[in-house]
């Protein structure tokens, strides 16, 4: 495997050499760090994990140079649609500064709308969980309201709230407190009476009962809701700046589909799905930690 | 470490009187009679075991007794006040350890001194109530990296921590294999006999119970009365071939109804 690595890698760069000098570069360089890496893996233990990954890094050194060939080298591709890596690469380094504005400004109000959400869905759904009253009254409005896409009230939101941006948080938080506020209330449903039995003959009072029987019994179904209220705060959050907030990643893509800078769209994509992705990973990561005692855990 | 428990105990055991107690469920709008009017006395620190069939509503038995449910008719009560609420100085072993998985052992046991807001005070029970039980080593552990018969252990030093007037036992030993349970019986009595306790154990095991107690009630099919008690007076360990203790196990059997399959 690494004899094969090592032999392709440094194939890739001669062959777009003449087209984009910054490019080849870079790829030539990445590919004679990992040839270096993979001599290195023979000798130090510390490269070898790297080794694990040479299948991924040969089929994506593949699709790099397919894309290469295809729309810079043979031009199959309606331009200005299908761009080729290294205008990717120009965008990001040249609009840098817009694009990092872009992700400070989603990053912001996802955090400020996901975090509300959370909390509010997660305080209920322990309130419909245990309260019989709680539920009586919450229950229906919950099943009213809940099923409704929070992109639905998006119209409403942007005249009742202030500001676009309170009312993007306003609907960043719906649609990450419903699963949560679900999920959370199933949790805390699901606890096996023994495990309240078995407190109440230690003299637990009702506060013990809530918050170190119920809430930790129920913290394998909260984070399936904390979850799935992530991917719909994503979805939302890109709505809500295509249509309403005039800044962040989403607006940034409408702005470039709108001068036809597809390079740039390409860009901000590409950064929204790293900013996504690591924000499931981090998820992830959280409830490792404080799931460490469940058997079996999915990994990320 | 291990005597100061003990000696804290020291006929410690409270009383407990049962009263004509009759108890049924509600099925379907039909009432269901799982109890019929029994009555008990248990002395202090005095082990006492129910037999019965499985089925029979032993297990309800003890639910009234912790003061989990209360009875549709008549009282209990533990050292002459009735019972109505759970109390830990009541704690119950159920047949299944019901550990919380998401704690390791140790907090497991704290789980009592915890909700009593008594931890700091009392932590230094934790440490020799897994003494006691002999999972020092397993303190950290979390309850799925346990055996069955250590799950069990664990669960009897969640009640022990608690220094329990009433230990009342579910079918305790219920799901241990054989061999572990031998060893868990034979722990279960020099536990008793240190701590003096007062114990309340249901069983579908006529050994068990005789090897344990000493005074069986056999209980009949739903609804359960009191059929019959077996007095056993031998002294502790007991033997398994032992001819008075062979004379009593058909005795019992007989009162079962079965000393022709026996």
């Amino acid at each position: 495997m690494v004899a094969v690595l090592t032999a392709l890698w440094p194939d890739k760069p001669e062959s777009d050499w003449a087209y984009t000098g910054g490019f080849a570069i870079a790829c030539g360089a990445l590919a004679l760090a990992l040839a270096l890496a993979a001599f290195a893996g023979v000798r130090f233990v510390a490269f070898q994990r790297l080794q694990r990954l040479s299948p991924w890094l040969f089929a994506l050194a593949l699709f790099f140079a397919a894309w290469e060939a295809v729309t810079a080298k043979l031009g199959l591709l309606p331009l200005p649609f299908f761009p080729p890596p290294q205008a990717i690469v120009e965008v990001v380094i040249d609009d840098w500064g817009r694009l990092a504005e872009g992700i400070f400004a989603s990053a912001r109000l996802l955090a400020t709308g996901y975090f509300l959400g959370a909390a509010v869905g997660f305080v209920t759904g322990v309130a419909i969980g245990w309260s019989r009253l709680a539920g009586y009254w919450i229950h229906p409005v919950l099943r009213f309201i809940g099923p409704l896409p929070a992109t639905a009230w998006l119209p409403l939101a942007f005249f009742v709230f202030p500001s676009s941006f309170s009312a993007s948080i306003f609907l960043i938080a719906l649609a990450t407190g419903f699963p949560v506020t679900v999920l959370t209330w199933s949790g805390v449903a699901c606890v096996k009476s023994a495990y309240y039995d078995i407190a109440r003959t230690l003299g637990a009072t009702q506060r013990f009962l809530v918050l170190k029987v119920a809430i930790p019994a129920a913290m394998p179904h909260v984070f399936v809701g904390l979850f799935m209220g992530l991917g719909n705060s994503f979805a939302v959050l890109v709505v809500a700046e295509m249509l309403g907030v005039k800044a962040g990643l989403g607006w940034y893509l409408q702005w470039a589909q709108g001068w036809a800078a597809y390079a740039n769209m390409y860009a901000a994509l590409l950064l929204m799905a790293f900013l996504c992705s690591g924000l499931i990973t981090l998820l992830f990561r959280l409830r490792d930690r404080l799931l460490s005692w469940q058997k079996g855990l999915v990994r990320w | 470490m291990v005597a100061a428990i003990a000696s804290d105990h020291a006929v410690r055991g409270s009383t407990l009187t049962l009263r004509e107690v009759s108890h049924s469920f509600d099925l379907e709008g039909q009432p269901l009679p799982v109890l019929d009017r029994i009555s008990l006395q248990v002395g202090r620190g005095e082990f006492v075991a129910l037999l019965g069939p499985s089925g029979c509503g032993k297990s309800t038995l003890l639910r009234l007794v912790a003061g989990l449910d209360t009875p549709t008719a008549g009282s209990l009560l533990a050292e002459g006040r009735e019972i109505e609420a759970p109390d830990p100085s009541r704690v119950v072993v159920f047949q299944d350890p019901t550990l919380y998985p998401w704690r390791t052992v140790r907090s497991n046991v704290a789980l009592g001194l915890e909700a009593r807001g008594l931890l700091r005070t009392h932590g230094g029970r934790i440490e020799d109530a897994l003494r006691l039980v002999g999972l020092t080593g397993f303190a950290n552990a979390y309850p799925h990296q346990l055996s069955g018969g250590m799950a069990q252990r664990a669960a009897l030093a969640r009640a022990l921590v608690n220094d329990p007037k009433l230990l009342i036992l579910d079918e305790p030993l219920g799901q241990l294999d054989s061999l572990t349970r031998i060893a868990m019986q034979a722990e279960l009595v020099s536990l008793w006999q240190r701590s003096r306790f007062t114990a309340l154990m249901v069983t579908h095991d006529v050994e068990e119970a005789l090897l344990l107690a000493g005074r069986v009630i056999v209980l009949s099919d739903r609804p359960a009365r009191v059929k019959a008690e077996v007095v056993n007076s031998q002294p502790y360990p007991r033997h398994r071939g032992d001819p008075h203790f062979v004379e009593l196990r058909r005795e019992v059997f007989g009162q079962l109804g079965l000393d022709e399959a026996w």
